[in-house]
């Protein structure tokens, strides 16, 4: 599963952009699906396993996309002035390096400031692909970039970019070719624009129109040196989303979710995300309403180009994954 | 019927009912509404729909009567040495918190206090003469570590302990009379209509998570699909403390019908008609932009709503000692079940934009 | 792929005057009722359905000649951003809120016209010679602010009733000049389509209300369209004015007399790239001028529409204009011609093909 979560995290391809990752996942994953379609948002739609009478057709959704810089200006020098695709940060920017969807890489460098000690904002950031002039560089207005950093394997960790949410998406990957019986007809949806407000994952509700929804996305820990304050911590277990600053999650699922993973004999923690949301959000305020949930990999460092996540905790996701889509369904 | 529904009222806001658990308050409503509609269920978010079907012929034009049923309160986030620390759901003003009593919904019902540490215990930059910041307020239920550890979890919620108070006749003061109020006002406009002829169908809906995301607005619509759509909730009451410009209304003198442009003006102009022939008091509130209600969601279901805003004052909204008039939640129900009794087949037809 | 007609879109007087008559009118967030007025005149000779929904947009189709047309929504919202009379005192003057994003200090010693008879009102402010140095550094808030009618004519108004900006629009050389030119000039440039359509697609044409408070009206029109592609019509701030320290302005957003302004990402939306490959295209092949409006900030009714139904794929393109949101907008004729033929072009040459990829 290693290799397949390196080939994910490396792949540039943020929101509105996320072809080049749903290539390789569709490549994949064609074999294990019963069914596959790509929507007019570029969502990634795969379907498995037929409606059974005690079976609910439940949705799945992790995101594709990754957050990136977009170029607005190429100045006369060649320096490329940017705005951002997502919830970048500007303390994780300053000497970082990008790629564009066209093959251009480049370092991000920044104005002289008063201060040196601050951080930079936006504005006084520039991208420098090594061109000369406006002329002969190879980034136009509107050309999109992501993050470069190589996949790290620390044994029991593992580190990258873009484990948001890509980690997730391995994670499905591995529940879809692992599943082999379910009495329900289940979407697994690999989404496009959550970086941006969860907006592929709008429009594949509506077209799936799912009973059950649940999320597959990272989420942070309190398990660092005086940082947040919160009861998730790498490798205690995959979390199951309570309550996030977008949504709660249905206390059903909850239930089901934390019900499934005692009889499973999977470790699992109950979260609470006091910024940042998923698409899960978006599947509960679908049509009439969806009874929606998540299932949340621990992840330090998120939205920075070093995030860390526990490999057992991945790997008891799938865990729980499969055992949550293997069983009939009864929410009370 | 004004102590009868004033009882009602007291029980429902001396219930649980947060943002995205509603249920406990839901089969209240549900107990309450069932003898007085002819179809009930819950929506898939946890909303309840009643349907009392009116007399015209098929297919019948409809109108969707949304009052949020869930209210603010809390969540455990962690738990430490036995205290709990804790998040909101939904708008909470963190210096009320201070001393407030609660109950936590752990493994059973613990009351408990909102405890401030004393500022040394605090990062230097809190002063002692400033608010303190909701994340550094802890939950004490006077038990052992251990046996907070027992009954409490993470996920657990907290709900404000205060019980109703009758100030007078009319005034009720208690937690989540927002919009509780609402709810009672639409068990009025239901009673209302039970010996009364009308043409149209009739949805009352306790909607479901609006302090949070509007879900019940967003949902509800969606499978009804009415006519009209209108969202009963409270508005700003005159007091000690708030503005009393144009943003504030006497508190027992009138509902407020909304103006602005989250409600079509051909509404707002047939609900003042009906509160002006039935002498009912209220005053216009106008909301420029949004109105703060579902009305902001079910106007945009589908290919778009009819809506209109009601309110009752209310003063000291979001916090544990809300104040309101029971004049005003009945004014509010028999203006409801009076527009609907009037409404002919043809209504909408006097909807049809700039007639 | 040469086309050698003629573009048919150079503007001709008529044109011009319907502008001004748009301009004029004031359409207020929540009541566009004027505009409605004008726009349903203008085009129910030609549309083939029209009607208004239940918020108020009107929603007019021009079928296609072919078989199997590509069905194309554009959308151009009928609103402005204004004000609202929310208290009266004494003397004949109103507090007020604003309707949309105004800056504030555009707003003192200005004109208004208020309600139905649009009666004159201003918002004046405190006289030079009564106030201090100290006090002129603050801005005014609106919450200070009055729009004062006069006794007589306050008395005429109530609250609830909305104002608007005075301007009245004009000509200046190769500019024009009127409040409102967001998005007049696009509801203009609709009611141009519909006369003058091109025959392959079913135009479904949303001329559309609350775009300014918060895409209100656009989503309920896509709903009820369901189209295969929408084009929000537009228009985008040119911040293209000198910098203060005379170093280079880097973020000028579009420059005005650059041509119509290709959306690739606001804060709204990220438009479908085969959509921005094909205006791009078209503008290149047809010698018609565009620009690449800067990524970032902002929103059109394309962040209301694509997020509809199962998803729709979209692309905005807008007039710049200079001084956006403020009494008196600017835009230049020449770039709201070609933005009319890079639409006419663009949806001439638009074919099913260019979805056969996948986004």
């Amino acid at each position: 599963m290693k290799a397949l979560i390196q080939k994910l995290v490396e792949t540039i391809a943020p929101s509105g952009y996320e072809m080049p990752v749903r290539e390789l996942i569709l490549g994949e994953v064609k074999d294990w699906a019963d069914e596959v379609r790509v929507d007019a948002l570029g969502n990634l739609v795969v379907r498995k396993g037929q409606k059974s009478p005690s079976g609910k057709r439940i949705m799945l959704a992790a995101h594709m996309d990754e957050i990136g810089l977009i170029a607005t200006h190429v100045d006369e020098n060649g320096f490329v002035r940017f705005s951002t695709i997502g919830g970048v940060r500007p303390h994780t920017l300053y000497g970082g390096r990008v790629r564009f969807l066209n093959g251009v890489a480049g370092v991000i460098g920044g104005e002289r400031l008063e201060n040196m000690e601050r951080v930079h904002s936006f504005d006084k950031l520039f991208i420098d692909v090594g061109a000369t002039s406006k002329e002969d560089c190879p980034v136009r207005v509107g050309d999109v970039a992501a993050f470069e950093r190589p996949f790290l394997d620390l044994g029991k960790r593992l580190v990258a970019k873009s484990m948001d949410d890509r980690i997730s998406v391995a994670v499905m990957m591995e529940t879809l070719r692992q599943l082999k019986n379910t009495p329900h007809e289940v979407y697994f949806v690999f989404s496009t624009q959550e970086e941006v407000g969860v907006r592929g994952a709008t429009t594949a509700a509506f077209g799936v129109d799912p009973e059950i929804g649940i999320a597959v996305d990272v989420t942070a820990t309190g398990d660092t040196p005086k940082g947040l304050k919160m009861a998730v911590a790498l490798g205690k277990g995959p979390a199951i989303k309570v309550k996030d600053s977008g949504m709660i999650a249905d206390p059903r699922v909850v239930r089901w979710m934390a019900d499934t993973a005692e009889q499973a004999g999977i470790p699992y923690q109950l979260e609470i995300l006091e910024g940042g949301s998923t698409d899960a959000r978006a599947m509960q305020l679908t049509r009439a309403g969806v009874p929606a949930g998540c299932l949340s990999i621990p992840c330090r460092y998120i939205h920075t180009p070093s995030e860390m996540v526990d490999f057992e905790d991945v790997q008891n996701a799938v865990g729980l994954l499969k055992a949550l889509l293997e069983s009939p369904v009864e929410l009370k | 019927m004004m102590s009868e529904i004033k009882d009602f009222l007291k029980d429902l806001i001396s219930l649980p009912g947060l943002s995205g658990y509603e249920s406990p308050v839901g089969e209240r409503i549900q107990q309450e509404w069932q003898p007085l509609v002819d179809e009930i269920s819950f929506s898939p978010l946890g909303s309840l729909h009643a349907l009392k079907r009116g007399s015209g012929e098929e297919p019948r034009p409809s109108i969707l009567l949304a009052a949020h049923m869930d209210a603010i309160g809390m969540m455990v986030t962690e738990i430490v040495d036995g205290w709990l620390r804790f998040t909101p759901i939904g708008g909470i003003d963190p210096r009320i918190l201070p001393g407030q009593q609660v109950i936590v919904h752990g493994r059973e019902d613990l009351p408990a206090v909102v405890v401030q540490p004393p500022a040394h215990l605090l990062p230097d930059e809190v002063s002692p003469r400033q608010s303190v910041d909701l994340k550094y307020l802890l939950v004490d239920t006077g038990l052992l570590p251990e046996q907070v550890r027992e009954l409490v979890r993470v996920g657990d919620l907290i709900s404000f302990a205060q019980p109703p108070l009758e100030l007078s006749n009319d005034l009720l003061a208690g937690h989540s009379l927002d919009n509780r109020a609402s709810i009672a006002a639409l068990t009025v406009c239901l009673r209302a209509l039970q010996p009364v002829h009308h043409v149209w169908d009739v949805w009352a809906v306790a909607t479901v998570q609006e302090e949070i995301t509007l879900g019940g607005g967003y949902t509800s619509p969606f499978s009804i699909r009415p006519d009209l759509a209108v969202a009963v909730d409270v508005t700003f009451a005159k007091g000690p403390g708030g503005p009393s410009d144009y943003r504030t209304f006497p508190l027992g003198k009138g509902l407020t019908i909304g103006w602005g442009a989250n409600i079509h003006p051909a509404f707002y102009r047939a609900l003042k008609e009906t509160a002006e022939r039935l002498d009912i008091p209220f005053h216009n509130e106008i909301l420029p932009a949004r109105s703060g209600t579902d009305a902001y969601a079910m106007q945009i279901i589908g290919e778009g709503i009819s809506t209109a805003v009601l309110s009752i004052p209310l003063r000291y909204m979001h916090t544990p000692v809300e104040i309101i008039s029971m004049k005003d939640v009945q004014r509010t129900g028999h203006l409801l079940a009076q527009f609907i009794a009037s409404l002919p087949a043809n209504f909408m037809e006097q909807m049809k934009w700039d007639e | 792929m040469e086309h050698t007609e003629p573009s048919p879109f150079e503007i001709s007087n008529d044109q011009l005057d319907l502008l001004e008559r748009l301009s004029n009118a004031v359409a207020v967030s929540g009541d566009e009722r004027e505009v409605r007025a004008i726009v349903l005149e203008e085009i129910q000779p030609f549309a083939d359905e029209v009607r208004v929904d239940a918020l108020g947009n009107v929603l007019a189709v021009r079928h296609a000649q072919g078989e199997n047309p590509l069905r194309v929504m554009l959308a151009a919202h009928m609103d402005e951003v204004g004000f609202i009379l929310v208290e009266e005192e004494e003397g004949g003057w109103y507090r007020f809120e604003v309707v949309g994003g105004i800056d504030p200090r555009v707003l003192v010693g200005k004109p208004v016209l208020v309600g139905k008879e649009h009666l004159p009102g201003v918002i004046g402010t405190r006289p030079i010679h009564l106030t201090t140095p100290d006090e002129r550094k603050n801005a005014l808030t609106v919450e200070q602010l009055r729009i004062d009618l006069g006794n007589e004519n306050g008395k005429k108004v109530k609250t609830g009733e909305r104002a608007g900006f005075a301007t009245r629009f004009r000509q200046a050389g190769p500019s024009l000049v009127g409040k409102a030119l967001d998005d007049r000039l696009g509801v203009a440039a609709l009611i141009e389509l519909i006369k003058n359509p091109p025959p392959n697609v079913e135009l479904q044409a949303a001329f559309t209300v609350q775009e300014e408070i918060g895409l209100r009206g656009a989503g309920v029109a896509a709903y009820a369209f369901n189209p295969d592609v929408a084009i929000a019509v537009d228009a985008t701030p040119a911040n293209d004015l000198p910098a203060w320290d005379g170093e280079e302005n880097t973020r000028y957003n579009t420059r005005l007399g650059g041509g119509p302004a290709i959306y690739v990402a606001d804060a709204a939306t990220l438009s479908d790239p085969r959509l921005i490959r094909h205006l791009i295209r078209t503008a290149e092949e047809m010698g018609i001028p565009y620009q690449i409006r800067q990524p970032g900030g902002g929103g059109t009714d394309a962040g209301a529409i694509h997020k509809q139904r199962e998803g729709i794929p979209v692309v905005s393109v807008s007039v710049p204009v200079r001084y956006a949101h403020t009494p008196a907008l600017q835009a230049r004729l020449l770039d709201w011609e070609n933005t009319l033929s890079l639409l006419y072009h663009g949806l001439e040459r638009l074919s099913p093909q260019l979805f056969s990829e996948d986004r």
